[in-house]
């Protein structure tokens, strides 16, 4: 199985214990990767605020290079999977609006058929991989784990270009892995709810106001940590938890795991190495209660 | 078929007036909604549940709930349609709005908000001696939104509104979009102007609640998102939300790639130099912690950058 990897800005910026983590767990689990290293940002739903056909012109441009080499496409991001899922959509669906794209991408020598599938590693893990061959490679099940799933927006909404209809498993992909590795899961209102990045420069009050929900949330309903396949959700959860809750006069002090991260630990993998001491909120009451030493 | 029904119940003229939860088991038929559920259990087993409906056809917008989470029709919901790993139907009142008792909210607050946005056609120039004409053509795009019949699903599960009341909703967004986008419509900049404000279109959190809960289809988010493109368009004065599109924008043209310090640093601007310095612990700690980026300190250009730059540039070309 081999995919064209899509790993995002900010697993390349903000997040490099993300890129790191993949990189130790995904040799295991007979995937082969090649980066895409031309492709440019999706936009984030961000560029699409001021012009949606530019979106996805940048994003047809990267469908055509996976399409080129006859590879899918691997994402590690929630808001990449979704906005990507999300062009390949309206392109997909509406043949005069991909020729009109393909008029553009055709002056760099470059055309999209419609072809190519854009999948989250943890789509892989459950529909390429296997639960099977997840569990045999858990060597240290996560037991007594209480983990809380934060999916990010832009892997549950919207349900039809995220391929749901075909695929209802991935509504629940995160709750899944979560209970293959060993952990239990943490059911919370908030797990398909908005982390709030989007407003932080926006409106940073509503927006930690956000994180401080969802995580003291969590937390209430006894989980030791959240796990989240959304990088930008891990900005504002982990990142900035200290700030919102001194502005919500709280004590939260929730570890928050990217998912690779969690998926190492289970596979057995060195802490260090799946970069857990770069996340800001410490992580070491996880590893204690997973017995392993600090 | 027997089901249980979770109930949220309220009323403030009881001695405690607290929300609880209560079941009621039912027989149900196949055809049933949540509606006709509803509708049997206040006939025939408890008359003091309160609920609002009207038509029971997904077109007076009167019986909008929460059923299992999600804010819905309960007259379009059918009962065997409902997946529940207990096979429970939880049935809540509206959320963002007060309750009156059990399920019936307020939706007070919901029609001001609708009315900030002057729902109603402005024409500039002369009147003309008949009524004032649009082509089909210029309309089709407003047929989606024009769909919306103000049941409140949309304000009822908007992240941002969960966290500030003073946001003005999705719903009044979308039909502040009818108008701006209306050919006929001679205030649209005014109208840009005044949601181009705090609690306007840039609070707006881009979670597509309001888009997978509509029972119309309205799709406020992308009307917000379109309204947020004629902002820009016309030259609204720049808010952090703007110039946050912009410069994603202008970061993308120029490095192919997302740089998060130059981001915050351009989208806060001198102005609210304050706002950006109060991050500068969270970054003194990551620094710390080891979270250098991967592309370089000051992120370097991807490969391939210049193919990206002339797709801008043929973008621009583009009628």
């Amino acid at each position: 199985m081999k995919y064209a990897f899509f790993p995002g800005c900010v697993s390349k910026g903000g997040c490099p214990e993300l890129y790191q983590s993949v990189m130790q767990v995904y040799p295991q689990l007979g995937i082969e990767l090649e980066e895409m290293t031309t492709a440019s940002c999706t936009g984030a739903g961000v560029l699409q605020e001021k012009d949606l056909r530019l979106g996805d012109i940048l994003n047809a441009h990267t469908l055509a290079l996976a399409e080129q080499q006859g590879l899918p496409i691997m994402t590690i991001c929630s808001t990449c999977q979704g906005v990507m899922s999300q062009a390949n959509h309206r392109l997909k669906s509406n043949p005069e609006y991909l020729a009109e794209i393909n008029r553009v991408l055709a002056e760099e020598g470059l055309t999209y058929r419609g072809t190519t599938r854009v999948k989250h590693f943890i789509w892989i893990l459950l529909e390429d991989i296997g639960e099977e061959t997840i569990l045999q490679h858990v060597k240290h099940p996560l037991t007594g784990l209480r983990a809380a799933p934060f999916y990010g927006c832009y892997l549950q909404r919207p349900r039809e270009a995220l391929g749901f209809d075909e695929t209802p498993s991935r509504a629940k992909s995160l709750e899944t892995v979560i209970d293959l590795l060993g952990a239990e899961v943490v059911d919370f209102p908030g797990k398909t709810r908005c982390c709030g990045l989007p407003l932080l420069t926006i409106n940073q009050p509503n927006s930690l106001k956000m994180v401080a929900h969802h995580t003291s949330d969590a937390k209430e309903y006894g989980a030791d940590l959240m796990v989240t396949p959304c990088p930008l959700c891990h900005l504002n959860l982990d990142g900035l938890q200290s700030k919102a809750a001194k502005q919500n006069g709280m004590e939260i002090d929730l570890p928050i795991l990217h998912l690779p991260q969690l998926l190492g630990l289970a596979m057995g993998l060195e802490p260090k190495g799946l970069g857990l001491s770069r996340n800001l909120v410490a992580t070491e009451s996880v590893l204690e209660k997973i017995g392993i030493s600090v | 078929m027997p089901t249980t029904f979770r109930i949220k119940r309220f009323n403030p003229e009881s001695e405690s007036p607290q929300p609880y939860f209560q079941e009621y088991e039912l027989e149900t038929e196949q055809s049933d909604t949540v509606l006709d559920a509803l509708i049997k259990i206040r006939e025939s087993v408890d008359e003091s549940l309160a609920l609002r409906c009207s038509c029971r056809g997904a077109i007076c917008g009167s019986c909008g709930m929460r059923i299992n989470g999600h804010a819905t029709l309960a007259c379009k919901t059918k009962v065997v349609s409902l997946e529940s790993p207990d096979g429970t139907v939880q049935v809540e009142p509206m959320n963002n709005m007060p309750v009156i008792k059990d399920l019936v909210t307020d939706m007070g607050g919901f029609w001001d908000k609708i009315r900030q946005v002057q729902p109603w056609l402005q024409p500039a120039g002369p009147k003309p001696d008949a009524e004032y004409i649009a082509s089909p053509e210029s309309m089709k795009h407003l047929t989606g939104v024009m769909g919306c019949i103000m049941c409140g699903a949309c304000v009822s599960d908007c992240a941002a509104l969960e966290v500030d009341h003073q946001f003005i909703g999705p719903a009044a967004l979308a039909k502040a979009y009818r108008f701006v986008a209306d050919p006929r419509d001679g205030a649209s900049d005014s109208r840009l102007l005044a949601l181009n404000t705090p609690g306007g279109m840039w609070d707006c959190t881009r979670c597509m609640e309001c888009i997978e809960v509509c029972p119309k289809e309205v799709g406020a988010m992308d009307r917000i998102m379109d309204l947020r493109a004629k902002g820009i368009d016309q030259g609204m004065p720049s808010t952090c939300g703007s110039r946050h599109a912009e410069v994603f924008a202008d970061l993308i043209e120029h490095k192919g790639r997302l740089d998060e310090p130059l981001l915050a640093m351009r989208t806060f601007g001198l102005k609210n130099i304050g706002q950006m310095l109060s991050f500068l612990p969270m970054t003194l700690r990551a620094l710390v912690r080891g979270k250098l980026p991967r592309s370089g300190p000051l992120h370097r250009a991807i490969p391939g950058i210049d193919r990206i730059r002339r797709l801008f540039r043929h973008t621009r070309n583009l009628p």
